[in-house]
């Protein structure tokens, strides 16, 4: 039964499976086992495994723009960070009076600014439920504006890139101003903890790690549901044929500006994710370089697939967590290396690699 | 005393609709927004349009009207303004001068692309472009006249009777038996009847068909004259064609463009023998 299961549809119900069994057999792995039992998982490969699934979600939105829709969206770092300071903002207000500072209301940075009161902003960010409303409200506004503009005016191709480059590049300069309130160049950090609860004890890291392996393996059913409707199809149609689109009758602005706002949300949740478990969101994340690596992972993955992107994400940070421990200075050139062999060797990815192989042996 | 009335003699001499100008003489008055007027016969107005790329006139002064019901054949030599011409009625280009109006009230010049699919104006490509990666019968399914606002689609749901008007469709262009293969391995002339089978599926008033035989077998040739001459009535047809024994095999009317405008317009016969259509076509 259960092979049967697998022979439909195999590659991505293995990935299925395997989040799943990451998202629960990790946590009980790291709870239950003593530490020198081979099969506990510590506190440090937890926050690991949990930032590579932030990652594989960050990689998992820029799919659904970039394979689905064709817009080669190079900016997805910047939604990405901006659920990370929605979320940061929110840990910031939980620190309360324990700053080095001790004041009861404003985070630190701000009394080192000499700052009197709160900014409007950052009213709200002690509740929850408003920092997670805000968590898919930023990115997903600056998506409807930007996309909004981009796509009426039918900017496509190496212009829309560009200017989704340029996008991010100008929201870092922006943050790293002292004056816009986000904490400068240091940006957010000195987190204590999340509705109450210690960052930095085993339990939360895991529930950190079990919420971004849901947020996945949800995210990764809503867009392969998304894909099976006829939204999905038009979507997938305007991809390739856009003009022939728009002469049947749909109006293509609004398709892409719809993918594009929900993909701009999920990388913000991965954002908002992914501070909790690092301890920290800095302008950097906003940086040009950030946004190309994430288009480098679903290359890598296999563009189009929704489950290569996340495959690709994976292995790729793997790889960067391994050879920058070993040899931090050749980690770009292998990055950029293997960008390379695969465009060249393999277009469409190891998804494509795989169902190349599945073909021949057919 | 009727006959001294010379507004009356003028009409007698000479049908209002069959002046060069018609359309500001045409009442316009009386019909819901949305609808399409015909009531004085024509669906399509296109008067003094001008069209010019980089001081090169694609389209100079051209006027031309379509009847309700009919099937058009548009002819003329390379560069003479035919894809040009569908593009100002879709939306694609924006003509410099000249009015564009579908019915006596809907000014196409006012409106996008999809505005104008959606009142019931479609168009074929000169090359076949179906959506490859799609199966036949999702082809069809993505041209369907439907809501086709984003949210729409995304709980769209087929009906039993839009299905069958697919399947329809599928016996009308012959693809029955390929509905679910991927539209991109079928062969050119397939894809020309698909197309065709998408401009259906849209109900279209007024179908602009352009080059729809290129690159097909004589017998395609025949199947394709065939199904055209059965949306005569249906659908009001313009088609772009190069191919002289097709455009006599289904053509009632011709227009001959020529330098971006009209040269003539009338029967294969009368068209073939106008000297300045072999002029044209000929050279001198």
């Amino acid at each position: 039964m259960i092979l049967n299961y697998f022979k439909k549809d195999m590659e991505n119900r293995i990935v299925l499976s395997v989040l799943l069994a990451i998202t629960l057999l990790i946590p009980l792995c790291n709870l239950i086992f003593p530490p020198d039992s081979p099969l506990y998982f510590s506190a440090y490969s937890v926050s690991l495994i949990g930032k590579y699934l932030c990652f594989a979600l960050l990689a998992l939105s820029l799919d659904l723009v970039w394979g689905y829709c064709g817009i080669l969206a190079l900016g997805q770092g910047a939604f990405f960070a901006l659920g990370g300071y929605a979320m940061g903002m929110y840990l910031m207000r939980q620190i309360g009076s324990r700053g080095v500072y001790g004041d009861p209301l404003l985070p630190d940075f701000m009394v080192f600014l000499n700052w009197k009161e709160l900014p409007w902003f950052w009213q709200g960010f002690d509740s929850f439920p408003f920092a997670m409303v805000m968590v898919l409200l930023a990115p997903g506004i600056l998506a409807l504006v930007f996309g909004w503009l981009a796509f009426r005016s039918r900017v496509t191709g190496v212009y829309l890139s560009i200017i989704t480059q340029a996008l991010t590049y100008a929201l870092m300069l922006a943050f790293f101003r002292n004056e816009m309130g986000f904490g400068g160049n240091n940006g957010l950090t000195d987190f204590k903890d999340i509705l109450g609860f210690n960052l930095q004890t085993d339990a939360v890291r895991t529930v950190l790690l079990m919420c971004s392996g849901l947020a996945l393996l949800g995210a990764l059913l809503g867009c392969q549901w998304i894909a099976r409707t006829r939204l999905g199809r038009v979507v997938s149609a305007l991809r390739d044929q856009e003009s022939r689109v728009r002469f049947i009758g749909y109006r293509v602005e609004m398709y892409k500006l719809w993918i594009f706002v929900l993909s701009a949300m999920l990388a913000g949740v991965a954002g908002a994710l992914y501070v909790p478990q690092v301890g920290i969101i800095n302008p950097s994340e906003f940086a040009p370089l950030n946004s190309l690596e994430i288009v480098v992972w679903v290359a890598i993955g296999g563009r189009g697939t929704l489950f290569g992107a996340i495959i690709g994400a994976v292995l790729v940070n793997y790889m960067k967590t391994v050879l920058t421990g070993l040899l931090p200075e050749i980690w770009l050139f292998t990055l950029g290396a293997v960008f390379i062999l695969v465009t060249v060797f393999m277009p469409d990815g190891l998804v494509g690699l795989w169902r190349k192989r599945q073909e021949l042996h057919a | 005393m009727s006959e001294h009335n010379p507004l009356l003699q003028f009409k007698e001499r000479k049908p209002l609709i069959d002046r060069y100008h018609t359309f500001n003489f045409v009442n316009r008055r009386g019909v819901a927004p949305g609808r399409v007027d015909v009531s004085h016969g024509n669906i399509l107005y296109l008067e003094d349009v001008s069209v010019s790329f980089d001081g090169f006139k694609a389209l100079n002064d051209l006027s031309l009207y379509l009847k309700e019901g009919e099937l058009r054949c548009l002819i003329g030599p390379n560069g003479a303004g035919k894809t040009t011409l569908m593009d100002v009625i879709t939306g694609k280009t924006r003509p410099d001068t000249g009015s564009v109006y579908f019915g006596q009230t809907i000014n196409l010049l006012e409106m996008d692309e999809p505005a104008i699919a959606e009142a019931g104006v479609c168009r074929k490509f000169q090359k076949p472009s179906v959506f490859g990666n799609l199966t036949v019968f999702e082809n069809l399914e993505l041209a369907m006249k439907a809501d086709k606002r984003a949210w729409k689609t995304l709980f769209a749901k087929l009906h039993s009777e839009q299905e069958e008007h697919i399947d329809e469709v599928l016996e009308t262009i012959g693809l029955t038996e390929l509905r679910g293969r991927q539209a991109g391995i079928l062969s050119h002339g397939q894809k020309q009847w698909l197309e065709i089978g998408m401009l259906l599926m849209q109900e279209p008033k007024v179908m602009l068909v352009d080059e729809p035989v290129a690159g097909m077998t004589h017998q395609e040739v025949d199947r394709t004259a065939e199904l055209l001459l059965s949306l005569e009535g249906k659908h009001s047809v313009i088609v772009v064609e190069h191919d002289m024994e097709f455009v006599r095999s289904i053509a009632k009317t011709v227009t001959v463009l020529h330098e971006g405008s009209v040269l003539t317009e009338g029967t294969m016969d009368d068209v073939q023998n106008d000297p300045r259509v072999i002029q044209v076509y000929l050279g001198d």
